[in-house]
């Protein structure tokens, strides 16, 4: 296990360096000047080239990435181009929100949707299956956020019970938290929850038609045994992989919801980085997130091995 | 055993449990205020660049405001007033005394000074279009003790107080002279000045909030407040602007109490807080905005005049302005140049635009210029809400009129990176591209760039047109208001005839605010002194 970790962990190295070669490529080959964001309208081309010395755009490209490269191999993330502050420090901000958020999501997603997907198999053509795959597909279906507005309007505006927007931390006290966060948490639930439910009740039913589960009825063993124990646990491994990819989605950062809430997290900071052609906060973005989804998928490979004893690395 | 009843029991709870769980914790959230008085605005965009010498953007002008003072200002007749300094002026108008006020401190302590004012003013000079055309005729700027600063000038320069008193888009703020000894091409990484409000470092989060503390030591004016002049008093004890990217949330949490003061409200949205007692809908000046198209002077088809002049014919105010604003109460059919309701402000010679369009008119231009058929190319930025409308209305007056079209969409940025490409359109380069103004930006020949007719230093279109040149250097030795008001009709005439750009009309962006938040004074750059917060 160790060995094939290691393995894993050396493999980032190459594919890191990959996408930090593209993304440096494709960001000089997008239009977009970030000296002319700073400047403003009014400034002259004169002032605009002067001003691209100053922020080093004018290098030949060689030197820069030289330089970013550089940086990023001493643990130097750089400076934003407009802020000019750290940009470690910017993603350190805005990663708490993002994290805090996407683990509420996810712990509501799994709480409601392994249930009911183990639920819908178990009751497979009835009209409870009915049901949550109507759900499901609604969850697909409706933008999220349109289901951000709803939930807003009844719970914020209509009933009052939790702020319309904004982000606290935990450190700010539980109360303040859990009131901001549970809205845009059951926004990107509903997806995910429909998802999941999806993949559980799929993997249900495979499961459920197997011989050692009728040996297991056979034997009376109780029945929610039989569903969580035996097949519940031979059906993780598509479920476990759904989920795992779902939080990196999350991490990398849920703009839409993000705007609707108004959450300062990692997708806001992308997006506005991008809309300003702030070079140095988009190469630390995206590198991020590849390295996010790197270890998510590597956790995921190391969890199977745990739910099912056929997985040996 | 598993039923599935007693699992539909468990899901419920569950789901009630972090409702009503959250829903008994929230109202402490919402009323924690620690007995200070906080004004929380939505302002119209992020805070991410805090040098208001090195960018134009008006966040950070408006940011500028709050953390600096100024030497002098503008009230809202347009006239400049004393602020830090008051002034003398000696008879042949070639030297400018100014002395400091009693009782200018900066936030770190130290007291302000004349080297801080000349530092301050030495840098913004570098920047700024007006700041360099004064420097070019400055023999010397000195201070010879700490309240007085001596100006001398090789010429005179009539319009001097009005340009280091303007309110946009780059004013002359004072700051310590060894941030101030910064390069004009780099961004300060200090925040000191001297003014009303005290930037809280620890609190900022570039793009998303800024917190602004009242400064205890600042010594207002004792005048009112008038725009940026007179007495900055301050009756809160914090300001936080934050960022709301959406606007409906943005409503819906003025509409809720979350935040005291929106700036700018999207029309389209304005029904949803017309309902609502605890909340007032307002325009915040009169003077508002101006929207313009700026042709391309170095390729055809508009380096010929006769070409210009059809693009003017075809288009009309009226349904640009409409189609961008909807209702009437926010825009104004407008041809001043200058705006219509600045002292330089008149319309003369504007009817073409401020009338009906006229196609027939457009195409006999267009027939008497030889126009043989040359794509305009008409950039148009998508994710600029306020920029969205006009190259399309554009597109299609022109087509009616006989253009060819090319209308590219792109983002906001590409058109900036793009019209400052010198080439052909062939080689990527443009014809047309809309833009918005403050009046204030607009309102004189040195503050208006898109009058400057210096050819390749001129800003994007690059017109040679020495005629403008010589009216804007007459503008300069103007000393008296009549004069320079007889110049002003003079350039109106010009840049009518030769289109220099295509005035487009004005509006207006209304604000919102809480009942609670009173005595704002109407100002173009929202500001927050004078301001009071009652409890709700």
């Amino acid at each position: 296990m160790f060995v094939y970790i290691l393995k894993r962990v050396l493999a980032t190295i190459p594919v890191m360096a990959i996408v930090a070669i593209f993304v440096f490529l494709l960001l000089r080959l997008t239009p977009g000047d970030p000296a002319a964001i700073l400047a403003g309208d009014a400034a002259t081309p004169a002032q605009l080239e002067r001003i691209r010395d100053s922020l080093g755009l004018n290098d030949p490209l060689l030197t820069q990435f030289t330089t970013w490269m550089g940086q990023l191999l001493r643990g130097n993330l750089g400076t934003s181009l407009l802020s000019n502050t750290p940009v470690a420090g910017m993603i350190a901000d805005r990663l708490g929100p993002t994290m805090n958020i996407a683990l509420m999501t996810i712990i509501i997603s799994v709480a409601l949707a392994v249930p009911m997907g183990v639920i819908a198999a178990w009751r497979h053509r009835t009209w409870v299956d009915f049901l949550v795959m109507s759900f499901s597909v609604l969850g697909f279906s409706v933008p999220v956020f349109v289901i951000g507005y709803i939930l807003i309007q009844i719970f914020a505006i209509d009933l009052k019970w939790v702020p319309v927007q904004g982000y606290k931390s935990p450190s700010e006290g539980l109360g303040p938290f859990f009131s901001r966060a549970i809205l845009p948490s059951l926004t990107l639930a509903t997806i995910y929850i429909a998802l999941i439910a999806r993949m559980t009740r799929a993997s249900m039913l495979e499961v459920l038609g197997e011989d050692y589960i009728r040996t297991a009825r056979a034997k009376g063993v109780r029945e929610n045994v039989v569903l969580f124990r035996h097949a519940l646990r031979n059906a993780a491994v598509p479920i476990l992989t759904i989920i795992g990819t779902g939080f990196a989605l999350l991490i990398s950062g849920v703009v839409v919801t993000e705007s609707v809430f108004n959450i300062p997290g990692i997708g806001r900071l992308t997006v506005d980085a991008i809309l300003a052609r702030d070079y140095p906060v988009i190469q630390a973005m995206i590198l991020l997130t590849a390295g996010i989804y790197v270890t998510v998928n590597l956790l995921i490979d190391i969890s199977y091995s745990f739910f099912d004893p056929r997985i040996r690395y | 055993m598993l039923t599935l009843k007693n699992t539909l029991k468990h899901s419920r709870g569950l789901a009630a449990a972090l409702l009503t769980g959250t829903a008994l914790l929230a109202p402490a959230t919402l009323l924690a205020q620690d007995g200070e008085t906080t004004i929380t605005a939505v302002m119209h965009s992020g805070l991410r660049v805090l040098d208001p010498v090195i960018t134009t953007a008006h966040i950070t002008r408006n940011h500028g405001y709050m953390i600096y003072d100024v030497l002098t200002a503008v009230d809202d007749t347009f006239t400049p007033q004393p602020q830090m300094a008051s002034w003398a002026i000696s008879d042949d108008g070639l030297t400018y005394t100014f002395t400091l006020r009693d009782g200018l401190m900066f936030h770190d302590g130290a007291p302000v000074t004349g080297a801080d004012v000349v530092a301050s003013l030495q840098r913004w000079g570098k920047r700024d279009s007006g700041g360099q055309l004064i420097f070019d005729v400055t023999d010397s700027i000195a201070a010879p003790d700490d309240k007085t600063i001596v100006w001398t000038l090789s010429k005179p320069f009539g319009p001097l107080l009005d340009v280091i008193s303007k309110q946009s888009a780059v004013p002359p703020f004072i700051m310590p002279a060894r941030i101030a000894a910064t390069s004009p091409d780099e961004t300060i990484t200090e925040y000191v000045g001297s003014g009303p409000f005290v930037f809280n470092e620890a609190e900022y989060e570039p793009g998303v909030s800024v917190t602004y503390d009242k400064f205890d030591d600042y010594v207002p004016r004792e005048e009112p407040a008038s725009w940026m002049a007179g007495g900055k008093v301050v009756n809160v004890d914090k300001v936080v602007w934050t960022t709301m990217p959406d606007a409906l949330t943005a409503l819906n949490a003025l509409s809720a109490g979350e935040i005291d003061y929106l700036e700018q409200v999207q029309i389209d949205l304005m029904p949803i807080l017309s309902g609502n007692p605890d909340v007032t809908v307002e325009k915040r000046d009169n003077l508002g905005y101006v929207t313009i198209g700026r042709p391309n002077f170095l390729f055809p088809p508009f380096d010929n005049k006769l070409v210009r002049q059809a693009a003017m014919a075809a288009l009309d105010q009226e349904s640009m302005l409409a189609t961008m604003q909807g209702d009437p109460e926010y825009y104004n059919v407008c041809g001043a140049i200058f705006g219509c309701s600045t002292p330089l402000g008149d319309e003369v010679g504007s009817e073409m635009l401020t009338g009906r369009p006229d196609p027939e008119k457009a195409k006999a231009l267009l027939e008497e210029a030889g126009y043989d058929g040359t794509p305009v190319v008409l950039m148009a930025p998508t994710d600029v809400i306020s920029l969205n409308n006009q190259p399309v209305v554009a597109a299609q007056a022109l087509r009616e009129a006989g253009f060819e079209v090319d209308l590219q969409a792109m983002d906001w940025q590409s058109v900036v990176q793009r019209r400052a490409q010198q080439s052909p359109t062939s080689e990527g380069g443009w014809n047309m591209f809309f833009t918005n103004w403050m009046v204030p930006e607009i309102s004189d020949p040195l503050v208006n760039v898109m009058l400057n007719g210096r050819g390749d230093d001129a800003w994007f279109g690059w017109p040679t047109d020495p005629e403008i040149e010589a009216m804007r250097t007459e503008y300069v030795g103007a000393t008296d208001d009549a004069t320079k008001k007889e110049i002003a009709i003079r350039i109106q005439k010009h840049a009518m005839d030769n289109v220099n750009y295509l005035m487009m009309g004005e509006y207006v962006i209304p604000q919102a605010r809480r009942n609670t938040i009173e005595n704002m004074i109407p100002s173009p750059v929202p500001v927050f002194w004078n301001m009071t917060k009652a409890a709700e």
